[in-house]
C-alpha cells in the first residue's frame, strides 16, 4: 500500500483535527493497560456467538470486562473461490464474484472486470462507464444502510435495523429493475454492462434520490442526538492512521483516520474521474467517525448517481472487441458475426494475453484488489482476491485489545467485515 | 373463617392476575416491536396472534428439557423460579382498592397483606430475585453465563440502593411504610399524588427499576451482542420460558409498585373519576409503566457496563440522597 499522505491542505475546522500524537496518546488513554495480576477467562466469540459478523471466530482473553488478548480465526466460509476461478472463464467468474461479498455484489464483479480489462488493455465505453458508476454507488448506499442498521444493533438498539432494511429496500428494487436480481448482481461484463438501462429507471431513480437524502439525514437526527451511542460509539476502537498502515486497514475505516485516500479519487475507474464529488474524511478515528464516515459517503453517492443520470452519454454498452467481449443476446440472434463471437466465448473463452495484473477498486467496506495471472488462455493461471475484510479481520487483534467487552462486536463491526469475501 | 377463604381467593385473583397479564405481554411486546420497527408481529395464532404466547407455551412444554452434564443440577433447577416467586409475592402487599370494601353481600379488603412493613418485604423481595440470575449464571458453568450473573449481582446492588432511597422520600411524605397507608395519604385529584412533590425520586425508581428488571438500556446481564443469552445461556425448553416469563412478572410488579408508590395506586386522576373501581385505575397504570418500559426498549441502545455503574454510583446515588435530605427538610420545617 503506497504510504498515504498527512498534509492535504487543511479544511476551515482545523482546531477539531486531532493531530497523530494527539490519537496516540488518546487511544493510549482509552484502552484499558494490561495488569500483571490479571486472571483470565478465554471464552470463544463466535463463530456461534449470535451477534459476531459471519463466522468468525475469535477467541479472546477476559480479564474481567476487558479484552487481554484476541486470536481471530477465519476461513469456517472457504470455498475456494481462487482455487475454483482457476478452472473457469474470465466471463464464467464473475457470478462467481458476487459470491464474495453478498451484500455489495456489483462492487466485486466490478473490480474483477476492471483486473480482466487492464490486463487485456479493453477500452471501456463510456456509458458503460456510467451505468457501472450508477450501479457501483447503488451498492455502495445499500451496503452502507444495511450496516447501519447492524452497526446500531451491535449497540443494543434492535429496532433501527428494520428502519434501515426499509430504506435499503429502494435500492434493491433499483437493483432489480437495472438488472433482475436483489442481491448477486452478476451485472458487469468484461468490456461493459450486461444491460442497457430499462426505460424509466433514470425517472424512479431521481424519485429514490430525492427522498433518501432526507431519510439519510433522519437518521442522523435519530443517531447524533442519542446520548447513549454518542457515549458508546466516541473514543472506542480508536485506530490511527498509522495503525491502518500497518494493517492494511483500508476504506472508510482509514478514511476516519484522517486519512483522504479513496481509490475513486486516487486511481480512478469507471466514470469517476468525470465526475465531481467530495472524499468523506474524518479525524477521530473512532467507531463515531467512522459512522460519520459512512453516513456522508451516501450523501456523496447519491450526488455521483444524480451527475451520472444527468450526464449520462448515448452509445454502446460493451466494448467491440470480438476476442474478449461477450455479445449482446440480441444482436447473437441477428448477425452471424456476433453468434461466431458468442460461440467463442462461451465454449473457448475471452482471448486474454499473458501477463500479470493487480486492480483494485473501491468498494463500499475497502479497496478490494485482483492479483490476475494469465499464461495466455481463457482461463486465469492464478487468481488471488486481495479482500479488505481478510485485512480487516487479522486487525482484530491490535483493535480490541484493551476494549471493553461490551464494544467488541461493536467495533468489529465499524470496520464493516464479511466474512464471505474474508474466507472466499 | 370467611377470612381465610377470602384470603385464599384474593391469593388466586392477584396470582392469576399477574401470570395471565404476564402472558399477554409476551404477545403485546412482541405486537409493539411489530409496530416499532414496521411490521406485524405475530398474526397467525388467533385474532391479531393473541394465543402466541400459549403456542410458544405448548411448543416450549413439549420441548425436552436440557439439562447439560456439567452444571449443578439442584441449583440450576430452581434458579427459574427464584427469579420471579419472591417478585410476585410482593403483588401481596399492593392495594387493589380500598379497605372494607363491598363486594356484593360481602365486605372485605382488597388487598392481600395490610401490614406496615409493605415497604421492607417489597425492598427484600426484590433483593432475593437476583439470587434466580446469580444462581442460574453460578450453576450453568458456563462462561457467558458466569459473566451475566457478576454483571447482574453488581448491577442489581448498585440500582437496589438509590431504588429505596428514591422510595424513602415518600415514606417521609406519607410518614408510613405501610402501602394502604400511602394510597391513602395520596387522596384528590392526580396533582395531590407523590410524583409531583417526589419528582426527582419518581425519575430515579423508574430507571433504577429498568435496571431492576434487566431491561434495555440496562440489559446487560443478558446483552446478546456481548454475551449470547447471559445469564440464561445453558436453559432452554420451559426453564428457558420462565426465565423470559419472569421478566414480565417482573415488570407488573414493578409497575404496580411505582403506580402505589408514585401515581396514587387505585385512585382515580380526578376524584369524580372515583365512581370507576379501583383496579381499573391501577391496571390502566401498570400499562401505562409498562408501556413506557416496552418503547424505551425498543428505542434506545445499551449501557456499556463502566457506564452503568457510572450512572448509578455518580448520578442516581447522589441524587437520591439530595431528594431525601431536601424531602426530610420540607416535612421538618
Amino acid at each position: 500500500m503506497s504510504a498515504p499522505s498527512q498534509d492535504q491542505a487543511p479544511p476551515a475546522f482545523t482546531v477539531l483535527r486531532p493531530t497523530l500524537e494527539e490519537l496516540r496518546d488518546r487511544k493510549a488513554r482509552t484502552r484499558q493497560p494490561v495488569r500483571d495480576d490479571r486472571e483470565v477467562l478465554t471464552v470463544s466469540m463466535g463463530p456461534h456467538h449470535p451477534s459476531m459478523h459471519g463466522v468468525f471466530r475469535a477467541v479472546v482473553d477476559f480479564d474481567g470486562e476487558v479484552v487481554v488478548a484476541v486470536r481471530p480465526e477465519v476461513g469456517n466460509l472457504h470455498r475456494g473461490v481462487e482455487k475454483l476461478a482457476e478452472s473457469l472463464t474470465y466471463h464464467q467468474i464473475i457470478p462467481l464474484t458476487d459470491r464474495l461479498h453478498y451484500v455489495a455484489s456489483f462492487a466485486q464483479n466490478h473490480g474483477f472486470c476492471e483486473a480482466v480489462e487492464k490486463l487485456i488493455g479493453l477500452e471501456v465505453p463510456a456509458r458503460a462507464r456510467f451505468i457501472r458508476t450508477i450501479a457501483h454507488e447503488m451498492t455502495r448506499i445499500s451496503n452502507h444502510l444495511l450496516w447501519l442498521g447492524i452497526h446500531i444493533m451491535d449497540f443494543g438498539a434492535i429496532t433501527f435495523q428494520q428502519i434501515c432494511f426499509r430504506e435499503r429496500e429502494y435500492m434493491m428494487d433499483m437493483f432489480e429493475m437495472l438488472c433482475g436480481a436483489r442481491l448477486t448482481h452478476s451485472f458487469c461484463r468484461i468490456g461493459g454492462v450486461a444491460k442497457d438501462l430499462p426505460d424509466g429507471f433514470a425517472e424512479r431513480m431521481r424519485g429514490a434520490l430525492d427522498f433518501l437524502p432526507t431519510r439519510i439525514s433522519e437518521y442522523e437526527r435519530l443517531i447524533d442526538q442519542n446520548r447513549i451511542f454518542l457515549k458508546r460509539a466516541k473514543d472506542i476502537g480508536i485506530f490511527t492512521s498509522e495503525d491502518c498502515a500497518a494493517w492494511r486497514v483500508t476504506g472508510p475505516a482509514l478514511r476516519a483516520a484522517g486519512v483522504e485516500r479513496d481509490l475513486r479519487r486516487n486511481e480512478p475507474y469507471a466514470a469517476y474521474p468525470e465526475i465531481e464529488f467530495e472524499v468523506a474524511v474524518e479525524y477521530e478515528a473512532d467507531v463515531y467517525a467512522r459512522y460519520r464516515v459512512r453516513m456522508r459517503e451516501m450523501q456523496e453517492s447519491i450526488k455521483i448517481i444524480r451527475q451520472c443520470l444527468d450526464n449520462m452519454p448515448d452509445g454502446p454498452i460493451l466494448a467491440k472487441d470480438a476476442a474478449h467481449v461477450m455479445p449482446r443476446k440480441k444482436d447473437v440472434m441477428r448477425s452471424a458475426a456476433a453468434m461466431v463471437q458468442d460461440f467463442m466465448q462461451v465454449f473457448v473463452g475471452p482471448q486474454v494475453p499473458a501477463g500479470e495484473v493487480y486492480r483494485s477498486v473501491e468498494t463500499p467496506h475497502g479497496e478490494l484488489g485482483f492479483h490476475v495471472v494469465s499464461d495466455g488462455s481463457p482461463k486465469p493461471q492464478r487468481l488471488h482476491i486481495a479482500t479488505p475484510c481478510f485485512f480487516h479481520c487479522q486487525a482484530t487483534t491490535p483493535m480490541w485489545e484493551g476494549e471493553m467487552l461490551a464494544d467488541v462486536v461493536g467495533i468489529f463491526g465499524s470496520v464493516d467485515v464479511c466474512l464471505g469475501s474474508c474466507d472466499r | 373463617m370467611t377470612q381465610l377463604i377470602f384470603l385464599v381467593i384474593k391469593g388466586c385473583i392477584v396470582f392469576f392476575f399477574c401470570v395471565g397479564l404476564a402472558a399477554m405481554l409476551i404477545w403485546g411486546e412482541r405486537k409493539f416491536a411489530g409496530f416499532m420497527q414496521s411490521r406485524l408481529g405475530p398474526t397467525y395464532a388467533g385474532p391479531g396472534g393473541v394465543l402466541q404466547t400459549f403456542g410458544d407455551l405448548a411448543k416450549l412444554l413439549r420441548k425436552e428439557d436440557l439439562t447439560p452434564d456439567w452444571v449443578d443440577k439442584p441449583v440450576y433447577k430452581i434458579a427459574p423460579y427464584l427469579l420471579w416467586v419472591p417478585a410476585a409475592l410482593s403483588m401481596s402487599v399492593i392495594p387493589f382498592g380500598p379497605l372494607d370494601a363491598k363486594i356484593f353481600a360481602w365486605r372485605t379488603d382488597l388487598v392481600i397483606a395490610n401490614f406496615d412493613a409493605g415497604v421492607v418485604l417489597f425492598l427484600a423481595m426484590g433483593s432475593l430475585a437476583i439470587y434466580g440470575i446469580v444462581f442460574a449464571g453460578w450453576a450453568s458453568n458456563s462462561r457467558w453465563s458466569l459473566m451475566g450473573a457478576i454483571r447482574s449481582g453488581a448491577q442489581m446492588i448498585s440500582y437496589e440502593l438509590p431504588m429505596g432511597f428514591a422510595l424513602v422520600g415518600v415514606m417521609i411524605l406519607a410518614g408510613s411504610m405501610n402501602l394502604v397507608e400511602i394510597v391513602d395519604t395520596q387522596s384528590g385529584n392526580f396533582w395531590n399524588w407523590y410524583w409531583l412533590p417526589q419528582l426527582v425520586g419518581f425519575v430515579i425508581f423508574f430507571i433504577a427499576s429498568i435496571a431492576e428488571l434487566n431491561r434495555t438500556p440496562f440489559d446487560l446481564p443478558e446483552a446478546e451482542q456481548e454475551l449470547v443469552a447471559g445469564f440464561m445461556t445453558e436453559y432452554s425448553g420451559m426453564r428457558w420460558g420462565i426465565f423470559m416469563f419472569a421478566e414480565y412478572v417482573n415488570m407488573i410488579v414493578m409497575s404496580a409498585i411505582m403506580a402505589t408508590f408514585f401515581l396514587g395506586g387505585w385512585k382515580a386522576p380526578f376524584e369524580a373519576w372515583n365512581v370507576v373501581p379501583g383496579f381499573v385505575w391501577l391496571i390502566l397504570k401498570i400499562m401505562f409503566f409498562i408501556f413506557l418500559y416496552m418503547w424505551i426498549r425498543w428505542t434506545i441502545p445499551r449501557y456499556r457496563y463502566n457506564q452503568l455503574m457510572d450512572l448509578g454510583w455518580k448520578v442516581l446515588m447522589p441524587l437520591a440522597f439530595v431528594n431525601l435530605v431536601v424531602t426530610a427538610l420540607v416535612v421538618v420545617i
